[in-house]
């Protein structure tokens, strides 16, 4: 796990603390996150690395586990 | 498709709310998500409090009062009234049309061309569309266009994705020769493929209504409904509008030599403050210059949504002076459509409250 991948767990505990995000390799599937987890994660990412997602950007596939978070972020500058 | 209109405008704009408001606070026990994440959502997203109707209140109850209020004021003359069109999705009948219903409540003469369409979040645009086209007949003068909906009435108050966010509604725009020389441009797009993303399945003849679909059950997103309430497909519908609304905005100012800078008012349709301000950054206008605020306010009230961003906007300031307007809705359907027109000084801008004990059964 990068330390990338470390702070988007971070982030997504603070989102849903009842959640365990850890033992999932895809958040959608097992219903982890819902679309409105999805905006409230792009808010925070937006606000914690001053960067805005593009809207088009925020598709399922961008959010199925920290790693793929992690690669839609790099986009943005964002380093692992 | 890509629509002009000469010499027409916009002389009047009225909404009506519901008194009755809830407040999203009171309503976080409702939902099958821990407290503390529903607050933040409440930030996020916009959310704060919307207007919703009482008991059978229909969207022709909301249109009737807002249309009285004008005829008893001496701001519409019911002879004066050549073409009445209803937007709404939310039809007091299958039949006959609402707007007939209308026209019978407030004794409008018999050849009043009464028309109801079946339109949602892109409704006023619609709307106006077609409200312009039927000005283009040398017998029609004055066309009112009446978008109403209660979609409260069609959501699950377990179903945190939609019903904090949805509100009731009525508009009334007067439509009407210019005096003055002005080109209206316009732009629509429909996408049939997309229909289900937001839809209610039940209730018309393909499912028709029966016990099972009234059944509430918990869906895969974490909320509670039924085949009976409206449902919509978040991230497809935000992508729809991400991809869709920034060419179509740019083809509509394209089309009307206009650059962004010279418009001085975006009034977008208003799904949550998020999704618009994605958009104000993707259009590359400033956010203060696209309103995102009437959700907290008022709720999403679908086609109403367009005229209630200007009305709370704008208020009395749209009586005296003129703006150059970049209207703009998208959703059911899906539908994405855009005017570009200049509004104002207008009759009358405002918005007013529908009291709860107000049905006109």
């Amino acid at each position: 796990m990068t330390e990338l991948t470390q702070r988007i767990h971070s982030i997504l505990a603070e989102l849903r603390p009842e959640v365990d995000y850890s033992e999932s390799t895809d958040y959608l599937a097992d219903g982890l996150l819902d679309s409105t987890d999805i905006v409230s994660l792009v808010a925070a990412l937006d606000a914690r690395y001053g960067i805005s997602i593009d809207g088009t950007e925020i598709l399922p596939e961008h959010f199925t586990n920290a790693e793929t978070i992690a690669g839609l972020l790099g986009k943005y500058g964002v380093n692992p | 498709m890509n629509f002009t209109f000469r010499n027409m405008r916009i002389s009047g704009l009225l909404v009506v709310v519901p008194e009755n408001e809830s407040r999203y606070d009171d309503e976080l026990d409702n939902y099958n998500f821990p407290v503390a994440n529903s607050r933040k959502l409440k930030n996020v997203i916009g959310i704060d409090r919307h207007r919703l109707v009482s008991g059978d209140t229909c969207a022709s109850d909301l249109a009737l009062f807002g249309l009285r209020h004008l005829i008893d004021r001496g701001d519409l003359l019911p002879d004066e009234i050549d073409g009445l069109i209803l937007v709404t999705e939310t039809p007091d009948y299958f039949m006959p049309p609402t707007s007939n219903v209308i026209q019978g409540k407030l004794g409008l003469a018999e050849n009043v061309w009464c028309m109801d369409i079946n339109q949602g979040c892109a409704g006023f645009a619609v709307g106006l569309i077609q409200g312009f086209m039927m000005l283009q007949q040398e017998a029609i003068n004055r066309v009112v266009l009446v978008n109403a909906d209660t979609l409260t009435r069609t959501c699950s108050p377990r179903d945190r994705n939609a019903f904090p966010l949805l509100g009731d509604a009525a508009s009334i725009a007067i439509l009407e020769p210019s005096p003055t020389p002005q080109t209206i441009h316009a732009n629509l797009q429909m996408d049939g493929t997309q229909h289900e993303k937001i839809m209610i399945p039940a209730g018309g003849f393909r499912l028709p209504r029966t016990p099972a679909t009234a059944n509430v059950e918990l869906a895969s997103d974490g909320n509670y409904r039924g085949q009976d309430h409206y449902h919509m497909d978040g991230i497809a519908v935000l992508n729809f509008v991400q991809h869709q609304i920034p060419p179509l905005i740019e083809a509509l100012l394209s089309a009307a030599k206009t650059l962004k800078e010279d418009v001085d008012w975006f009034m977008f349709h208003q799904p949550n403050r998020f999704m618009l301000e994605k958009l104000a950054d993707k259009l590359g206008v400033p956010r203060d210059k696209l309103p995102n605020d009437i959700v907290e306010h008022y709720g999403n009230a679908s086609s109403v949504t367009v005229p209630t961003a200007i009305a709370h906007t704008l208020g009395t300031g749209l009586t005296e002076n003129t703006y150059t307007m970049c209207l703009c809705g998208f959703g059911v359907g899906l539908t994405c459509s855009s005017l570009l027109l200049t509004m104002g000084p207008l009759q009358f801008c405002e918005l007013i409250d529908f009291p709860s004990s107000q049905v006109d059964n």
